[in-house]
């Protein structure tokens, strides 16, 4: 059974809400925190609402419908979230309240907002969907495996049109606390220039990308959602790559059938380190994609990249500002995104022309 | 998808035991797990009574084989997976395809709450080893690592129904053939985060809850984790399963953020959906395990979704948080083993505390503990914030 890809929708630290060809006019940036740049949120959403929503939610809700709206489905029968952090900010606020107040005369917005489930939750209750409704909370495996369940339950036959998507934000005190950790570049670096610099660290990033699948093609349909795979805690390369090696067979396809590989470098040296050993063992000639560097690194930032990667199939060009190395190939029928996360999430994504 | 699913084992800890036989006892002894906080710091302490697990961080560190500094959500998770995994009968955890799925709703908020009150007043302050499991993710993943699982590790956090939506992936992961056995529930401890949390909705009980009773004021919070062991048809065949999840659905009430539909229409469509799937018609359910937490709004609309679904034929119907509290992420888990339980040696557990007949509905819940009875099938449901309605079936081998 075929599984397309038949409207998405991303906000993220690029102009990706507004259409229009893909990354025409790059936002560069020279800071070690990206945001999302905000689309007009009433269009979708009251603006009594707005005022009461964290960003995490409007982004979400912002992506879901823009992805629905692109594929001409007004009513999904199931909405899948994969979200790392949640609600933060929303977390954030009733913590410090809670802290500050020694327990008492606390209000409960913070803390309705707060749960995981949020974003999925406001989103059925806009669409007024009834349908199935999940959310994966699994650090950089919750938009794959949001993925993974839509497949699995449209391969079930029990849903025709499934909306999935990753979404995760930054709020002020995650970031001075992820920066405790030593995450981020000590000294801000330029967008263009994050992936070659020769130091530790990468830059933070946010947003939400939501993808409506189907079993049946609609017209705004690129390309097929063919597999997705994760892989926990690899003890060396060998086995990411064993595990890639595998990943096609079972997709019936070999390195050779890949046009394009499209990789989760973030610019710290030690995390990249394994893309070059995928890309000499695998792909040595592959043009290679990037994209961290344009929406930063977060839990669910490898929904961005299959974002990215099926506007590239649908533009059957890779823009200047992606290209890591090599050049756009003649025709982009399948696109492997491969990423990870810290080292310790790996997945694969495959995506092929429709 | 023709595969069949099965429950290999069960583990449980909560406030009624830390093993699933010392709940069963509870039970037996009509014994409910509420008392004043033990070992939850909170100025609410002597408000509101809660169902805590009866043991330390020091003593579940022990029992878990875990360092003793991690939160007590991943505590209570690796003793409860341990116990399904060892009633399942399958020996050498590295001889399978097995996947991890875990519900849970507060991940470390035990350790960063601590963490934040320093923190608040020095940026640079706290130490960053309470926040380390803060993501409810890295809850499962220490338990995972600890177990041994390394083939498919997932969380899932959709507020009260999380323990259940674990087991409806778990069982897809078995039928697509990514993995052959799947340890699967949800896990919570008690945090004042939490605590305050329901609170500020006025939704606690200051006495123990009354599920399903007319003078029902609130829920009372309780903490523990639960997992079953789903097994595919092959490998089910040489063990002794407990019963077959065989049935569940999950809709969404898309009514509030935190309050149920008057009519209940999401808790009927998940139980609708869930019989669909298990081909089963109303009347051949012996028993419900209700999402019953006791307050005003749950009760009601859980109890007419049920009137237009099984009436005039009610199931015998309990609320076993009535014994446990409301175990949020991992309640799905708990009950879904007392369900599976319930199947294997035709126990209707029975509610506390209920004596008077809400007006609303025709039916009333079990009083008392009994075994032996012949159930087919048991349903369990499991409803939650963010309109997330779930509900399982669980039938006997035939």
């Amino acid at each position: 059974m075929q599984i397309y890809i038949n409207g998405t929708g991303c906000i993220s630290p690029q102009e990706t809400a507004q259409g229009g060809p893909l990354l025409a006019a790059p936002r560069e940036y020279e800071q070690v925190r990206l945001a999302a740049v905000d689309p007009d949120y009433k269009q979708w959403i009251d603006v009594k609402q707005i005022r009461r929503m964290s960003r995490v939610v409007k982004m979400g809700v912002g992506a879901a419908n823009l992805s629905l709206e692109a594929a001409g489905v007004t009513a999904p029968d199931a909405i899948i979230t994969g979200t790392a952090y949640g609600c933060l900010d929303d977390t954030g606020v009733f913590l410090t309240k809670m802290v500050n107040q020694q327990e008492e005369m606390l209000t409960p917005t913070a803390f309705i907002q707060s749960t995981h489930n949020t974003v999925a939750g406001q989103i059925a209750l806009l669409l007024g969907c009834n349908g199935y409704n999940n959310t994966f909370v699994h650090r950089g495996f919750s938009f794959e495996n949001a993925l993974l369940d839509a497949i699995m339950i449209l391969k079930e036959g029990s849903a025709q049109h499934i909306l999935a998507g990753g979404v995760d934000e930054i709020t002020n005190h995650s970031h001075q606390l992820l920066s405790r950790f030593g995450l981020y570049k000590k000294k801000p670096v330029k967008t263009m220039e994050l992936l070659n610099s020769p130091s530790r660290g990468t830059i933070a990033g946010e947003g939400a990308a939501f993808f409506t699948l189907g079993i049946a093609k609609q017209p705004g349909a690129v390309a097929e959602l063919s597999g997705v795979s994760t892989l926990y805690k690899p003890l060396w390369e060998g086995e990411v790559i064993g595990h890639i090696m595998k990943f096609l067979e079972d997709n019936n396809c070999t390195p050779a059938d890949i046009d394009l590989i499209v990789t989760g470098r973030n610019g710290d040296i030690d995390q990249d380190e394994i893309y070059e050993e995928v890309a000499d063992a695998l792909f040595p000639d592959h043009a290679e994609a990037s994209f961290k560097h344009l929406c930063g690194e977060y839990p669910t930032a490898a929904a961005f990249g299959v974002w990215m990667a099926n506007a590239i199939i649908a533009q059957q060009e890779v823009p200047e500002a992606a290209v890591f190395f090599g050049r756009t190939p003649e025709k982009i029928k399948k696109v492997l995104i491969y990423n990870h996360h810290q080292g310790t999430h790996h997945s694969l994504v495959l995506l092929t022309a429709c | 998808m023709s595969e069949k699913v099965w429950i290999a084992g069960g583990g449980v800890i909560c406030g009624i035991g830390l093993d699933v036989p010392a709940c069963i006892q509870s039970f037996r002894d009509m014994k409910p797990g509420m008392e004043a906080m033990q070992h939850l710091s909170s100025v609410h302490r002597s408000t509101f009574p809660v169902a805590e697990v009866k043991a330390d961080n020091a003593t579940l560190a022990d029992m878990a084989g875990m360092p003793e500094n991690i939160s007590r959500t991943a505590l209570l998770s690796m003793i409860a997976a341990r116990e399904a995994w060892q009633s399942s009968g399958l020996g050498d955890i590295s001889q399978y395809r097995l996947g991890f799925v875990s519900g849970n709703t507060v991940g470390g908020m035990d350790k960063t709450e601590d963490f934040f009150a320093e923190y608040l007043s020095d940026p640079r302050g706290g130490r960053l080893q309470n926040l380390l499991h803060h993501e409810c993710g890295s809850i499962t993943e220490l338990v995972a690592d600890s177990l041994g699982v390394r083939h498919h590790i997932s969380t899932i956090s959709t507020a009260c129904s999380s323990g259940a939506n674990a087991l409806m992936y778990g069982s897809r992961l078995i039928r697509n053939n990514i993995v052959d056995v799947v340890i699967a529930g949800g896990t919570d401890a008690l945090t004042r985060f939490t605590l305050n949390g329901f609170n500020t909705l006025m939704i606690l009980d200051q006495q123990p809850c009354r599920p399903f009773d007319d003078t029902r004021t609130g829920l009372n919070l309780g903490e523990g984790a639960g997992y079953v062991v789903l097994v595919s048809d092959s490998l089910a065949a040489r063990l002794q399963p407990w019963c077959r999840l065989s049935g569940f659905a999950n809709a969404n009430d898309a009514f509030h953020q935190t309050a149920s539909s008057p009519d209940g229409t999401g808790n009927y469509l998940a139980m609708k959906g869930a019989l669909d799937m298990s081909g089963l018609q109303p009347q051949q359910i012996g028993y419900i395990n209700l999402h019953g937490t006791g307050t005003q709004n749950n009760d009601v609309s859980e109890g007419i979704a049920i009137n237009r679904l099984f009436a005039p034929y009610f199931p015998a119907m309990s609320s076993t948080k009535s014994f446990t509290g409301h175990t949020l992420g991992a309640s799905g888990g708990i009950e879904a083993v007392f369900s599976a339980l319930a199947v294997k040696e035709g126990i209707i557990y029975p509610n506390a505390r209920f004596e008077h007949q809400m007006k609303e509905l025709p039916f009333a819940p079990v009083t008392a503990f009994s075994a032996g009875h012949d159930l087919q099938h048991v349903m369990s449901n499991s409803f939650g914030f963010g309109g997330n309605c779930s509900s399982l079936v669980f039938s006997r081998a035939s």
